[in-house]
């Protein structure tokens, strides 16, 4: 089942790694500490509004688990495009790129929907805390998707010039990092924000 | 002048000029398709099982210690798995480590601080 080794392996530099993915993985670290705040402002805060609306009036688990299903495909997905890239198969890395970007897209719009469906549920960012928090939150996160939407579509577009070969496949290894950590922060505030909820 | 320019022009060898490179990982290998839907799979039915028990009604402290070990797994595989951390350098492991690790301390003394809580 294993296939090409990781492009990146053995490079001179001070740490013998490639440094862009260095950087990227201290990025990373660093945007735990930014959601990690952002989750904990939301539920120090999401129960201690004094008008509604509340998360129990205005949550739709079924719709927002369809979304955390797209989002989780979404990384299946892009492995499979830099599987692909790394294996010097550019048609398949090509397409499953543009399925990971699809699917971001779903994402999306799916949030895009739930926020004016809360809108016009009384909802606003200034409504109460569990608004403010909530809109932050999943705002900040969805910009972030939408970031790496746009990165994936910049990828397919340089692909279609033929300037990504099997040997730059750490373009794609590292567009995929900052998408399946988009992921992993949406496994978690699926949990914590929807599924969990105070006396539910 | 990059450091290991300036190790190369002094005549010091390959394994001085990458002091974080540990043995093995030259040979690191990615999982195949096979794999990753594999895992993809595992997610999907995890997922579904989260919330599957959210509908079943019992009682929350089950339910939320449930949740949490379900999250973490999803979490554990994907960062394993997806993004390599299985794989790479160890250097990447630890580097992402302290950033959780960072951001779960200031999530719990944020909680704890202000009387905060998760149920």
């Amino acid at each position: 089942m294993s296939q090409a080794p990781a492009a990146t392996a053995h490079l001179e530099t001070s740490t013998g790694l490639d440094n862009r993915k260095l950087l990227m993985w201290l990025f990373l670290g660093s945007e735990c500490l930014f959601f990690g705040s952002l989750i904990a402002a939301y539920l120090l805060y999401r129960d201690k509004s004094v008008t509604g609306p509340y998360p129990e009036d205005v949550f739709d688990i079924p719709f927002t688990s369809v979304s955390a299903f797209q989002l989780l495909m979404s990384s299946v997905t892009m492995v499979l495009a830099l599987s692909a890239i790394q294996r010097g198969n550019l048609r398949s890395m090509q397409l499953w790129l543009l399925a990971t970007a699809f699917l971001g897209l779903l994402f999306v719009s799916g949030q895009a929907y739930e926020f004016t469906t809360f809108y016009h549920e009384g909802l606003h960012l200034d409504t109460n805390l569990f608004g403010t928090t909530f809109f932050v939150l999943t705002g900040f996160h969805g910009a972030h998707v939408t970031i790496g939407i746009l990165i994936l579509l910049s990828l397919f577009a340089v692909s279609l010039r033929g300037r990504i070969q099997q040997k730059d496949s750490l373009n794609v290894e590292l567009a995929g990092l900052y998408w399946h950590f988009v992921d992993i922060v949406w496994i978690v505030i699926f949990t914590l924000v929807y599924l969990i909820q105070p006396g539910n | 002048m990059t450091l290991a320019d300036y190790r190369k022009r002094n005549g010091a060898d390959q394994a001085e000029v990458q002091p974080f490179t540990v043995e093995g990982v030259h040979e690191s290998t990615h999982p195949g398709p096979l794999e990753y839907a594999q895992i993809g799979l595992i997610l999907v039915v995890i997922t579904a099982v989260e919330v599957g028990i959210y509908y079943l009604g019992i009682s929350q402290t089950l339910l939320v210690t449930a949740l949490v070990v379900f999250s973490a797994s999803k979490f554990t595989l994907v960062v394993l798995w997806f993004m390599h951390l299985k794989f790479d350098a160890p250097l990447f492991s630890w580097i992402f480590v302290l950033g959780f690790l960072l951001a779960l301390s200031i999530f719990t003394v944020a909680i704890a601080t202000l009387d905060g809580k998760l149920v």
